[in-house]
């Protein structure tokens, strides 16, 4: 990277070599993208979302595509935070970026005891997921109810010595209070927005397309809302917030920090361009150096 | 496994809903099975389409696709000199290195066109291969399989061409030493049952909506006998045993 512009931040004390961080869910372990290009140039890498116990996810069709983005119901398939440990972690060790744990729960117990084990291990940061839609009666429960997620962080915060970054979602009762009450409890940064409940139905089959009846919905569509939501949590919040939400271009990146944002995650985007990552950093080189942005931070939270 | 741009040499209509589409290759090995996930948008469309290799020739790749949503339809109206892009070669392919002696694929619809880039390997392997190709009435890509097989077996759905009926019906298991199938999920299945009964290997190449392509988003998985599996990059061809089903 040309040196003419700086793109480091920093977050929760964590030095970042540039605000594009891979999104959890959409880059597994980083090593897929890894035969495309050194997903090494990016900020960090958020891993697969974690729970405890190993999970098969979801039964019936994972993806959809819809007007400008996508659905998914995953659910969180993934080898749980034993084997993440065991293997994982060295394997995105080697790209020599910051290393993020996505960790999501069903119960109380699993989020102290998961975050418990990642503490422990050789991880830099720790995205408690209290957001995702696709699970029944856990993820997304934590995220609606304010005071509910002000127990769950503030659990998991007594336990998690590594900064603690709470990933917020959009479906909460209300983002702001939602994001107050996890700073209250603790939080180093937030990250937000994860996908939007929404909803397909397959008019010849005449029933829902996911067996879950609702799915996360991602990419372009969702930009907006995203920005209006992250910068409304960044006028009230002290912490680092984190932007997520349809970023497919250095123009959305620079939207999401002059809105408050320290860095942003690219999710949906990398399916659409698997290069994505790599162009969407060359870009923003070259849309700072356009815009007379030297230092990227310069920028943050103007609007 | 890289991400290309390619350019559009041709891309015919054959029949009402099929077309074959070449494209410009700078070359690479592509092993029979595998195939690429094509767009030929920006960002109007999200995904990518995963869509197996047809035939690979010295500078080019074939594609055949029907068309049945958006992204289909969308690759249906690229002309010649267009652009599009290529991501894989995705998958891991029928082990043809492994099989031997006589081969028979089974193929249903647009499960067909993968075959033909097997045949011809199979063929120049030595082997001796079969073709089973069930259509639902208009035929394609039969002349192209001809080429590398020694029997030809051909049914439609309502006996416009070749055998009337399902294209299970012909098939003879017991005479091959290994069964390669792609199509519908319900000729595959009956292809498993026979071969199984036959004690004869069989592989299954599954047809799966995916995300990524290359592993990462678990869009694809599979439940089997050997845990879940990714059909994009650990299939899409399985072993018929090991699936569940």
């Amino acid at each position: 990277m040309d040196n003419d512009v700086k793109l480091s931040v920093e977050i929760a004390g964590v030095p970042f070599r540039n605000p594009l961080i891979a999104a959890s869910g959409t880059f597994g372990f980083g090593e897929e993208y890894n035969e495309l290009y050194d997903v090494g140039c990016l900020g960090g890498i958020c891993s697969k979302g974690l729970t405890l116990h190993p999970k098969d996810g979801n039964e019936g069709i994972r993806v959809w595509e819809t007007a400008s983005g996508m659905m998914n119901s995953v659910g969180l398939q993934n080898p749980g935070v034993e084997a993440f440990i065991a293997s994982g972690i060295a394997q995105m060790r080697r790209f020599g970026n910051v290393l993020i744990a996505n960790m999501g729960g069903h119960s109380m117990d699993d989020y102290i005891t998961g975050a418990a084990m990642l503490s422990d291990a050789d991880i830099d940061m720790l995205e408690l997921n209290i957001s995702c839609p696709n699970v029944k009666s856990g993820g997304m429960a934590f995220g609606i109810k304010a005071d509910v997620a002000k127990e769950v962080v503030s659990e998991v915060r007594k336990v998690c010595r590594k900064p603690l970054i709470v990933k917020l979602s959009p479906n909460a009762e209300n983002i702001v209070e939602m994001a107050l009450a996890c700073e209250a409890a603790g939080a180093d940064a937030l990250s937000l927005v994860n996908t939007f409940q929404a909803m397909a139905i397959d008019i010849r089959k005449r029933k829902p397309v996911f067996n879950n009846v609702y799915a996360g919905l991602s990419g372009a569509a969702i930009k907006p809302i995203a920005l209006r939501m992250v910068h409304a949590v960044c006028k009230q919040v002290h912490v680092p917030v984190i932007g997520i939400g349809g970023i497919y271009t250095a123009e959305d990146v620079l939207e999401f920090v002059m809105a408050g944002a320290a860095a942003v995650q690219l999710g949906t985007v990398n399916f659409n361009n698997p290069l994505a990552g790599r162009e969407v950093l060359d870009s923003l080189v070259e849309l700072c150096r356009c815009e007379g942005i030297a230092d990227i931070n310069t920028v943050r939270g103007i609007c | 496994m890289r991400y290309l741009e390619s350019i559009v040499e041709e891309n015919q209509q054959i029949t009402d809903d099929i077309f074959v589409l070449c494209v410009t290759f700078a070359g690479g090995d592509v092993k029979p099975g595998q195939f690429y996930m094509l767009k030929s948008w920006d960002t109007e469309l999200t995904l990518m389409r995963p869509i197996s290799v047809f035939q690979v020739e010295d500078g080019y790749l074939w594609f055949m696709y029907r068309t049945v949503g958006a992204g289909t339809r969308r690759m249906s109206e690229l002309k010649n000199g267009d652009r599009i892009r290529l991501l894989g070669p995705c998958g891991n392919g029928y082990p043809c290195e492994e099989l031997k002696g006589r081969v028979a694929l089974v193929g249903g619809g647009v499960g067909i066109p993968p075959l033909c880039h097997t045949a011809e390997v199979l063929h120049r392997n030595g082997l001796t291969v079969d073709a089973y190709l069930g259509f639902r009435d208009e035929l394609f890509a039969v002349g192209d399989i001809e080429l590398w097989c020694t029997d030809m077996f051909i049914s439609t759905e309502h006996g416009e061409e070749g055998y009337k009926g399902f294209v299970t019906d012909l098939l003879k298991p017991e005479r091959y030493d290994a069964v390669l199938t792609c199509g519908p999920e319900v000729m595959m299945r009956k292809v498993a049952a026979m071969c199984a009964d036959a004690n004869v290997t069989c592989y299954c190449s599954l047809e799966h909506r995916m995300a990524c392509g290359i592993g990462a988003c678990l869009g694809c998985s599979i439940r089997t006998k050997n845990g879940m599996k990714r059909v994009c990059k650990d299939g899409p061809v399985f072993r018929s045993t090991d699936l569940m089903w």
